[in-house]
């Protein structure tokens, strides 16, 4: 025998060899999902911090008094019954039968209280239902009441939120924790149990069926509905590059990537072995924020110069690229969703120059460089600046644009320092469209000053209006205020919405029984031969 | 020798000493504030400034640095600010991974490079000789990922043989520990064939050239023996450097390798720490491989003593 041909033949062996032993890689566990997530799970505490892998990891763990379903209805997911007074002061709420947490014992309204005071200490929505409440009185242990000074129409809507953050109920123990501190204890009540044992960050986080978990009767509907879980276990893991993610997807080696590159969909689409799901069909929204703080967006004229300049499609085409995955939707509140309108915003987001030219003439614009902060390291998000450039430029605006990564365009927008010195006046993100479905959910229309994300916009009229959404108990009414806030927005804007996308998974054909909602969760699927 | 190694093992003090002032600060001034960063899309400013409190970064910088020095001079290598686990068990977890890698890639380097550089001198000329050397030039030549998507691609993909991605410990299984690394070694250990075949190459051809050669040949002795005993152990010197420089770049240079096939080792850590801006596991991951560097460099040093008796400290 040859060398070149014993050499030849003894790679083929040891590799051949190596197979074997390794048995066929994408043999696995037929009742594990193994799902690639959009990021790492690192943090423990879906309330201490609003990042949406926390939330995910919420859903898994947690359960919630109240659901949204796939209409946006809320329906009462832990919750058996609830009664409201005829002067809509006092809500009595009570618990379903044979609800257990993780350890074995059951959930009672005084973990139900505890949990429901931590998430309205940070939750934006929650902060704002906490200040129509008055008392949280523990009637037994199935039963509690919710007393407001006021009538609102937050009770439902905040606890049956379905994003950052979520109200998750948790043991009275770990509840009691300050919203301020982490917590370390994983115990919750919800459909899976979190394998701490078994989580390495950079590398997997595993969670168990929860055997004792008693799912509702009604069907899966959105985050409503029985929660019934149909597989033994699912694994989140990290694959930070996506080619990897993809290329494992197609060997069997993971059976879902939450969030595949778009790029890479038309490869994906065209396997045999692979489907493209979408289960959010709000999708998301692309926004640019401006620091209300500094020059020259302190003037809000300047600002409605560029809701003239910009338009949504170059943001869209510039991203996602593929019209199938991309909607210009001029409704603040997301088109499909039930505050949709258009009310005002006739002639804006039309990349009108010579209005945005004339706007900044008014405004007496003196050319001070706008320093808009560019991401470079997101794909999602890496093109949104040059976009935000050209336009601006167009519609009359000196731009700086300082090219950074994500992490530090997050620290350098925390700054409220001149933009001259390491401040900023814009920078673009996207959110997802369940957490601005109205005016009191939405972060940006927070005009609080001080109190307000970053931006820190300042408004007494924004904010009279969102505290007039609160207290509305009737949706007709509520979609009135709606535009109005919308209305309020065009004169004095915190934010420019830069229209819908959409981000479908990519799950190997052999899952079934995916739900669709805002937020990916694992009950009711089914892996073939489980 | 005992003096020598005693005297290079105090040098190492000063060192990393420097390399701590240097990280710590590198870190504090470049941009990025981890609080924001956990805080999240929809915090406030309060938030923001809770959060740092709670993690010390309100404090001088100068205070920071000496508290952080007094507990890593106790082998305490702080909390890692977003997996709240203890630093030093994070490293812990993570090294495996990345030691399984470099070790499976130097295995394979030096067990393919030395024989072929070694050939390639021997026969000089031919084409087995120019093959090598355009095996070098390809081996430097194309990327990391290039190789790793191409192997990928073959084995895991068309042909199904090896997994894609991931990694599993020894203690899982040997062979499911090698299937995963085969991919992810050979990938890495293409450019330290080309780079170790190279020098083997060079340094041998000199050796042969020598009049003891001459002599090893005159005396009837056959090849292999003058190859092996000979003329290989009078050119290991410069081959051990060139191991040596490949064991601590290997350790710190795994970071492509490591995602491309997702294995969850160091220097995937350091990629994340570094972009969330955790300092304290960034702090101990580059500490850690400044002493490894340090301690390699050592070991080659004192490997040169033992493979040429000439050499003395």
């Amino acid at each position: 025998m040859s060398i070149s041909r014993w050499l030849k033949t003894a790679v083929l062996a040891a590799v051949a060899g190596f197979a074997a032993l390794s048995g066929t890689p994408n043999a696995q566990a037929q009742g594990t999902v193994r799902a690639v997530m959009h990021s790492d799970l690192k943090i423990l505490d879906p309330i201490w911090t609003t990042a949406y892998i926390q939330r995910n990891y919420g859903y898994m763990v947690y359960d919630t008094l109240f659901a949204t379903d796939a209409d946006g209805q809320v329906k009462p997911q832990m919750i058996e019954h609830y009664e409201v007074s005829p002067d809509q002061l006092t809500y009595t709420m009570t618990l379903r039968e044979g609800l257990l947490w993780h350890d074995g014992k059951p959930v009672t309204a005084e973990d139900c209280v505890a949990s429901i005071k931590r998430w309205g200490a940070k939750d934006t929505m929650g902060q704002k239902l906490m200040t129509f409440v008055k008392d949280m009185p523990v009637v037994d242990a199935k039963t509690f009441k919710i007393v407001l000074s006021t009538p609102t129409g937050l009770v439902l809507a905040g606890l049956g939120k379905p994003s950052s953050n979520v109200p998750f109920m948790m043991p009275k123990r770990v509840a009691e924790t300050s919203p301020n501190e982490q917590i370390s204890d994983t115990t919750g009540s919800g459909p899976f149990v979190f394998k701490r044992d078994e989580w390495k960050p950079g590398d997997k986080a595993v969670f168990v069926k929860f055997d004792k978990y008693k799912p509702r009767a009604e069907p899966p509907s959105g985050l409503a509905g029985g929660k019934v879980v149909k597989v033994d276990r699912v694994e989140w893991k990290v694959v930070a590059d996506q080619q990897t993610a993809m290329n494992a997807l197609f060997a069997g080696e993971v059976d879902y990537i939450e969030q595949p590159q778009h790029d890479l969909l038309p490869l994906m689409k065209a396997d045999k072995n692979v489907k493209l799901v979408d289960v959010n069909p709000l999708g998301n929204q692309y926004a640019l924020r401006f620091n209300s703080t500094a020059k020259p967006f302190d003037n809000p004229k300047i600002r409605q110069a560029v809701l003239y300049a910009l338009n949504q499609e170059d943001f869209l085409k510039a991203t996602i690229g593929d019209p199938q995955y991309y909607k210009v939707c001029k409704a603040m509140f997301v088109c499909g969703a039930p505050l949709a309108s258009t009310k005002g915003m006739d002639g804006l987001l039309e990349s009108n120059f010579a209005k945005s030219k004339a706007l900044l003439k008014e405004a007496g614009y003196d050319g001070t460089p706008v320093v808009l902060l560019h991401s470079t390291d997101l794909q999602v998000l890496t093109n949104l600046a040059p976009v935000a450039k050209s336009l601006l430029e167009k519609g009359g605006f000196k731009v700086d644009m300082q090219s950074m990564d994500w992490q530090s365009v997050v620290a350098r927008r925390a700054k409220k320092d001149p933009p001259a010195q390491g401040g900023w006046n814009a920078m673009l993100t996207s959110w997802v469209s369940a957490d601005i479905l109205n005016p009191v959910s939405t972060a940006f229309l927070n005009a609080s000053c001080d109190k307000a994300p970053f931006g820190w916009p300042c408004d007494t009229e924004l904010e009279r209006l969102r505290d007039q959404f609160a207290r509305e108990t009737d949706p007709a009414k509520q979609k009135a205020i709606a535009e109005a806030v919308q209305v309020r927005w065009t004169q004095y804007p915190t934010h420019v919405f830069l229209g819908q996308w959409y981000q479908p998974s990519a799950v190997r054909k052999s899952i079934d029984g995916i739900i669709v909602a805002p937020v990916p969760v694992f009950w009711n699927m089914t892996k073939s031969g489980a | 020798m005992l003096a020598y190694i005693g005297r290079r093992l105090l040098a190492t003090i000063p060192v990393m000493a420097v390399v701590a002032v240097f990280v710590f600060m590198m870190l504090r001034l470049a941009s990025g504030d981890p609080a924001a960063i956990i805080a999240g899309n929809a915090a406030t400013a309060q938030d923001v400034i809770d959060i740092r409190q709670k993690l010390g970064l309100d404090r001088p910088i100068v205070t920071q640095f000496f508290i952080w020095l007094g507990h890593v001079l106790t082998g305490d290598f702080g909390e890692s600010f977003f997996y709240k686990k203890q630093v030093a068990e994070i490293i812990a977890d993570r090294a495996g991974p990345t030691l399984a890698l470099a070790a499976c890639t130097l295995g394979l380097s030096v067990l393919i490079a030395v024989p072929l550089g070694v050939v390639a001198a021997y026969r000089h000329g031919t084409w087995l000789d120019r093959v090598v050397m355009g095996f070098s030039v390809l081996g430097f030549s194309v990327p990391v990922f290039v190789v790793g998507y191409a192997l990928i691609y073959l084995f895991a993909i068309r042909l199904n043989w090896l997994p894609v991605q991931g990694y599993q410990p020894l203690a899982d299984g040997v062979a499911g520990f090698f299937a995963r690394l085969i991919l992810p070694s050979l990938t890495l250990s293409v450019i330290y064939i080309a780079l170790i075949a190279r020098i083997t190459r060079t340094s041998v051809l000199e050796v042969l050239g020598e009049d003891y050669i001459r002599t090893a040949r005159a005396k009837g002795l056959s090849n292999r023996v003058v190859l092996m005993r000979h003329a290989l152990r009078n050119a290991a010197v410069p081959i051990v450097t060139v191991i040596g420089i490949g064991v601590t770049l290997l350790i710190g240079g795994v970071v492509v390798t490591e995602s491309v096939f997702s294995i969850p080792g160091l220097g995937r850590l350091t990629v994340d720490a570094v972009l969330a801006r955790d300092y304290p596991t960034v702090q101990a991951v580059i500490l850690l491989f400044s002493l490894a560097y340090v301690l390699i460099n050592l070991l080659v040093d004192v490997a040169y003593t033992l493979l040429d008796p000439r050499i003395r400290y």
